[in-house]
């Protein structure tokens, strides 16, 4: 059966100024459908980056990216934008919510790129609420709920418009241990009960623990599965 | 419409910043509404529909005085009703601070021409009989407290007594008010009567400033005025006839060119409108880079990202321009009511120019913002580089 993923001699270079840093450097990796994989390594190491070339956010210098046997790395940005809202859900360190939208609202966000009617939008960002427990708190805005609280929000966000990918960077970096944990037994269970691939970014070992698979990175490259 | 919550919420981003750009806004537009009533008002052509006074003056200028003499032919054309004279006295009260209008009248041809002026029978015989009599309106009464039998002394900075002196003294023998709260607005005024003024000048016994027409039928209002002007052409004292209202507003006009004035402050207000509302978009938009970023890793395209900006922009400005204009309609029945009832109307035509000068406001704030949104790159707005 073909990876859900598959990268093949990616490499990515930045210009910063006169300078050209290569972040990722011919790198190979294959991620299963259904996967729970943390990317760990130390800082520069290239996760992140790694992270948001599959996500679609980035595009490499070199190499190619598949995702469900479609090739993303040639996609125009258009094009790549409406692969994102089909096939990618986002959760991001700070949560990244709109200040200015209630919890629902956000969570509806990407159903306003969907052809879904106001009704079955509404129906769609219920259930969303209802799967992270947060029902109770649709119509708060982010500055009114925790920090446990918002990233639920960011993860019923992620989940709401069923995409085939969700992408965790430093899911719960902005959060203290036990909120952590309570984060992190959501997306284990969106992994095994909902069969959802995740890929998450972390430093943190014990978030890792979470994962079904472990990969290290160092110095732009795969240093092999992580213990 | 299902992103209209989206927009409208950001518009909210600052709640400070969005009510002070309104309001700036609001004022902008009120001020284009009402400026732009006025210039239509006084850039309009001659308007005889339902006038039922006409004004007649010499075609030089109203500076230039009329012969009292041209009374029997004007009165002579059919369809006039009555006429009357009248000659702006120019008399200073007190002081320069304490200028009110003063003419100089017949006061029976002037009372009959003005019915919406009531003033006691007894009074309206005084001010007949008395030569240095004079009626003051109810609104002058109520700022400098006449009373019947006053002695009201007036310099004048026109007429001379023959004795060189400028110093005239009038007796109060009435008090006229307006027949409605509209005339009564306009009461703070002060009618002479011309007969100790005519006897006692030093020159221009024998003439007035200007003649009062009434109409006995306001639809043949134009064809009076037309066929008065005819009966004194090529002669010394070449008559120009309008309505009362074209008359007033010839005033106005002679302070410039009303629209290029109009413009001119309106130009100079939308500048400024430019930069506040330009700066508020602009700093709404660098505030909200990293939200921009989100909205684009959701699988919002470059060109939905830019309209949503525009979108934002074009709320903004319809907002506020609406509630300007609104507040327009309000202030031009003011005004109206301070130019003697002359129709101060925001027209359609002014709405239509106030909403292309909203899209265009929204398009030159909304543009670059915009084009801001679009061009930035999703990894680099969310690291915060």
């Amino acid at each position: 059966m073909s990876p859900l993923v598959s990268i093949r001699g990616v490499s990515k270079r930045y210009t910063r100024g006169k300078q050209t840093v290569e972040v990722l450097r011919k790198l190979d990796l294959d991620i299963a459908s259904g996967d729970f994989l943390a990317l760990m390594g130390p800082s520069g190491s290239g996760k992140t980056t790694l992270l948001n070339l599959i996500g679609g956010l980035d595009q490499p210098s070199d190499g190619e990216i598949r995702v469900n046997d479609k090739r993303i790395d040639q996609l125009s940005s258009n094009a790549l934008a409406k692969w994102r809202a089909r096939h990618v859900g986002f959760i991001f360190q700070f949560y990244n919510l709109l200040p200015v939208l209630s919890a629902e609202a956000n969570v509806e966000l990407p159903l306003l790129l969907t052809d879904l009617s106001k009704a079955q939008r509404k129906k769609a960002v219920a259930a969303a609420l209802a799967v992270v427990g947060l029902s109770e708190r649709a119509t708060h805005k982010p500055n009114e709920l925790s920090g446990g609280q918002q990233q639920r929000v960011a993860i019923a966000r992620a989940l709401v418009a069923d995409p085939t990918l969700l992408v965790c960077d430093e899911p719960t970096g902005d959060l203290d241990r036990k909120t952590a944990d309570e984060v992190l037994t959501l997306l284990q269970d969106l992994n095994r009960n909902y069969g959802k691939t995740i890929i998450m970014v972390t430093h943190d070992a014990k978030a890792a623990e979470f994962a079904t698979h472990r990969l290290h990175m160092d110095k732009g490259a795969l240093a092999g599965e992580a213990p | 419409m299902r992103y209209l919550p989206l927009v409208w919420a950001s518009l909210f981003h600052k709640k400070t910043r969005l009510i002070l750009t309104l309001l700036s806004l609001i004022a902008a537009f009120m001020l284009f509404g009402l400026l732009q009533a006025v210039s239509v008002l006084f850039s309009s052509g001659a308007d005889f529909v339902g006038a039922n006074r006409l004004i007649t003056q010499a075609r030089v200028s109203f500076t230039q005085p009329l012969p009292l003499a041209l009374l029997p032919r004007i009165e002579a054309i059919p369809g006039v009703a009555r006429v009357a004279w009248s000659q702006f006295f120019g008399g200073i009260y007190i002081d320069e601070r304490h200028f009110f209008p003063q003419f100089a009248v017949d006061p029976e041809r002037l009372l009959d021409s003005y019915p919406e002026w009531t003033l006691p029978d007894d009074q309206r015989e005084a001010f007949v009989r008395t030569k240095n009599g004079a009626i003051v309106g109810r609104k002058l009464v109520e700022k400098y407290g006449f009373k019947i039998g006053d002695k009201v002394p007036l310099k004048s900075f026109i007429f001379t007594r023959k004795d060189g002196s400028r110093a005239w003294e009038w007796e109060v023998v009435g008090i006229f008010d307006g027949q409605d709260e509209d005339w009564a607005g306009r009461s703070n005024l002060m009618y002479l009567n011309f007969g100790q003024f005519d006897e006692a000048r030093q020159f221009g016994q024998g003439s007035a400033g200007v003649y009062i027409i009434r109409v006995a039928d306001p639809n043949e209002s134009e064809r009076i005025a037309n066929e008065v002007d005819r009966q004194f052409e090529n002669s010394p004292d070449e008559t120009k006839t309008q309505t009362e209202r074209d008359w007033n507003l010839s005033f106005a006009r002679q302070i410039g060119d009303i629209g290029l004035i109009v413009t001119a402050i309106l130009g100079a207000v939308f500048f400024t409108i430019l930069l506040v509302t330009g700066n508020t978009m602009s700093q709404a938009v660098r505030e909200r880079i990293p939200e921009f970023a989100v909205l684009k890793t959701l699988g919002f395209s470059d060109g939905r990202v830019t309209a949503l900006v525009l979108a934002e922009a074009f709320a903004l400005c319809l907002i506020g321009g609406l509630i300007g204009m609104v507040l327009a309609v309000g202030a031009a029945r003011v005004v109206s009511g301070l130019l003697n009832g002359s129709p101060v109307v925001v027209q359609p035509v002014v709405w239509l120019q106030a909403f292309a000068t909203m899209v265009l406001l929204a398009v030159a704030v909304g543009i670059f913002p915009a084009l801001r949104a679009r061009r930035l790159q999703i990894v680099d707005a969310l690291a915060e580089r």
